[in-house]
């Protein structure tokens, strides 16, 4: 487990340069640095259109400090198929790590996700889901959650959620866990352990994005950490064969030890049209989406 | 005609085969296709190939076109030399990528086997899949006989990684005429291939690897003229890609004893007052009729584009000069304006000298010498009692 004094030696370690154009509170930023903490700065990432080819600024400038690939939208795992079967063909070894949204992960590059996942190349994949397309001002995506309003759900979305993490398990690859931005001993620990695995690592990252979500900029960790307390992001973790809740959502095992969603749902102008009909449907929803989860956690022991 | 110095083994091999005996020896390092008729035999050979040991290199079974050409370029954006492989459909789904690459400047080689594009579903021959990549950015070959569809794959090696060209290279050859087609051809050792065509250098353009350079590729351009000198310096590549293409055939020559156009080649034009342009495997034919309408005096010879870009249009011009007659035979159609080399061919006819385009072949269906014939004497024989016509787009379709 990585310890907070380790991280201290990363504080004034500027992953990420200053300036950037991401948006006041942006989650992609807090994540990508944590991400950059796990692996102390050394990788090659390949990165989908979304805000995080925005964020870095113009070329040939860059604010981020590891090589990278910036390619259209559904392009991503494959092209993280190619590039890490020429460096091992090279003699070159070190992670490539795929840094993508729900669009390019749930949706448009679904196809290649799954191709790059089945083929079990031997790549890091974090989805950074911020449940919209947000780049081209929140529309919704295959991730964002039933009822919340987006600009193409503008009274809800009527859909279900897609469960990719689950999605991923199921194409049997050796790790598959998710993630939150506010809990970042877990996400940097789940990162280093993958990285260690040969094969294809998938990572789910909860990343609550302000003006998608409609709150105020400073709530961003704040929501990371009310959908963990509430029950409404489990992190769990899937291991060559083992799955576990993780540390963070251990206590919310227990229904009665969650804090009401109403606390969750409220910060976020997104639900604000919800009736309480609305919140109990949901409630519904995690309490089914928790019996899902312990139940795997109790098949794959 | 160059005494060969290398010492080659004849074989014979379908022009799929062919494709895969030239990426063995070009020593590919990663290579990923999608199957799809009739290129299918080309993923199959080289699958087989790493199987066996005959090549070090890895075969990435993706799950579309799209895919490969993704993962294509990956793998040269990671420091490998790398070959993907479409028709048709397949190409069409790569649409995006193909701009990508182009303008990523990496170098890459795609064999593109020529197919009709549906619908309704037609797996026969056309030349409208590999012209409609013609403003993404790539250098696009085609050939005519199994031979140079070999000579063609290994030469796009050296003309991709070239630093003054640094273009990914599509080399065309006509689907089941020339793909599953078996001819008689000199394939060269390994060792005189090695020493043609040496490892890529990694480092050239450049290399995204962990612990690497922290460079960028593909974000947002800083101002806004950013993107127009990119283009700009594309289009330098491109005029490069004439010298090189020039060059390299010239050492090819001397290799093999093969010597190529470069990018365009002229039968019987000497003496012609009349030309005909095609391009791809049917030029055979149409030399044929060529030859027969030679025999009844006609003085005609025929020009058959090897490279269509970067455009000839300095080749084109010298071999028409001072022609009585230009006829362009199309194996495809642009919807709205007629057949694609006529419409690109047609600015460098002088007003005086009679033109003509033609769309034939259209969905696959075959021309015979003898129509070939019949319609190069009708424009000829038009011509000289007439005068010149100017005729952009004509359709042959016979009624059977
Ligand atoms: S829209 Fe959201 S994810 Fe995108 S840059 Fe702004 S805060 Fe970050």
């Amino acid at each position: 487990m990585v310890t907070m004094t380790e991280l201290h030696r990363y504080g004034r370690t500027k992953f990420i340069m200053p300036g950037t154009a991401a948006c006041p509170g942006c989650p992609l930023q807090v994540g990508m640095r944590q991400l950059a903490m796990a692996l102390d700065g050394k990788m090659v990432m390949v990165i989908p259109a979304g805000c995080s080819s925005v964020i870095p600024g113009t070329a040939p400038n860059t604010a981020y400090t590891w090589p990278t690939l910036h390619v259209p939208f559904a392009s991503s795992p494959a092209v993280a198929s190619g590039l890490v079967r020429a460096l091992r063909q090279r003699g070159v070894d070190g992670p490539v790590v795929v840094w993508a949204g729900d669009g390019g992960t749930a949706d448009i590059g679904f196809a290649t996700l799954s191709g790059a996942a089945y083929r079990n190349d031997d790549v890091l994949y974090i989805m950074a889901d911020n449940e919209a397309y947000m780049n081209t001002g929140i529309q919704a995506s295959g991730t964002t959650p039933w009822m919340a309003w987006t600009t193409t759900s503008p009274s809800g979305k009527t859909e279900e959620r897609k469960e990719v993490d689950l999605i991923m398990l199921m194409h049997k690859i050796p790790y598959v866990a998710t993630a939150s931005i506010a809990f970042p001993m877990d996400f940097i620990d789940k990162v280093r352990r993958a990285v260690s695995i040969r094969g294809f690592k998938f990572i789910h990252l909860h990343t609550p994005c302000p003006p998608g979500w409609k709150m105020d900029d400073s709530y961003t960790i704040r929501a990371a950490r009310l959908a963990v307390e509430t029950g409404a992001w489990i992190l769990w973790e899937y291991n060559q064969g083992r799955l576990t809740i993780s540390p963070p959502s251990i206590p919310y095992k227990d229904k009665s030890r969650r804090r009401p969603l109403e606390e969750y749902l409220k910060i976020q102008g997104r639900f604000a049209h919800l009736k309480p009909e609305d919140v109990k449907a949901m409630e519904e929803r995690i309490d089914k989406q928790w019996d899902l989860i312990l139940k795997l956690a109790e098949i794959f022991k | 005609m160059t005494q060969a110095v290398a010492r080659q083994v004849r074989k014979v091999l379908v022009g799929d085969h062919a494709v895969a005996e030239a990426v063995r020896l070009a020593r590919v390092q990663v290579i990923s296709a999608y199957p799809i008729t009739p290129q299918t035999l080309i993923v199959e050979r080289i699958s087989e190939m790493i199987s066996k040991g005959e090549l070090k290199a890895d075969f990435i079974r993706v799950e579309s076109e799209f895919a490969a050409l993704a993962t294509v370029y990956g793998a040269a954006a990671g420091g490998a030399r790398a070959f993907t492989a479409t028709s048709s459909h397949g190409l069409f789904y790569m649409y995006e990528m193909l701009w990508w690459a182009a303008a990523s400047r990496l170098p890459l080689v795609m064999a593109v086997v020529t197919r009709v594009v549906g619908p309704p579903w037609n797996i026969h021959n056309e030349h409208s899949d590999l012209l409609a990549i013609r403003d993404s950015g790539w250098v696009i070959g085609m050939a005519q006989n199994v031979q140079e569809v070999f000579d063609m794959t290994l030469t796009a090696f050296r003309i991709s990684e070239d630093e003054r060209v640094l273009l990914p290279v599509a080399v065309g050859l006509d689907g089941f005429i020339l793909s599953h087609t078996a001819e008689p051809l000199d394939v060269p050792s390994q060792e005189d291939v090695d020493s043609f065509l040496p490892p890529r250098n990694p480092r050239i353009p450049y290399v995204v690897e962990p612990n690497g350079e922290a460079i960028t590729m593909g974000n947002l351009p800083k101002d806004d003229v950013y993107h127009a000198i990119l283009k700009e310096l594309m289009d330098e590549s491109m005029e490069n890609a004439k010298k090189v293409i020039a060059e390299v055939y010239g050492e090819y020559g001397k290799l093999t004893g093969r010597n190529y156009g470069p990018l365009t080649e002229c039968y019987r034009c000497g003496d012609a007052k009349y030309i005909v342009i095609s391009m791809g495997a049917w030029t055979g034919d149409i030399l044929n009729a060529v030859n027969r309408l030679r025999n009844e005096g006609y003085p005609v010879g025929v020009l058959r584009i090897r490279y269509l870009r970067p455009f000839p249009d300095e080749e084109i011009s010298s071999w028409i000069n001072g022609v009585k007659g230009v006829l362009v035979f199309d194996r495809d159609y642009s919807a709205g304006y007629g057949g694609v080399l006529a419409g690109e061919i047609m600015g460098l006819v002088p007003h005086n000298v009679s033109f003509k385009g033609v769309i034939a072949g259209v969905g696959g269906f075959d021309v015979s010498v003898d129509e070939f014939a019949e319609l190069i004497r009708d424009f000829i024989d038009k011509t000289e009692r007439d005068g010149p016509m100017r005729v952009r787009k004509s359709w042959y379709i016979p009624r059977r």
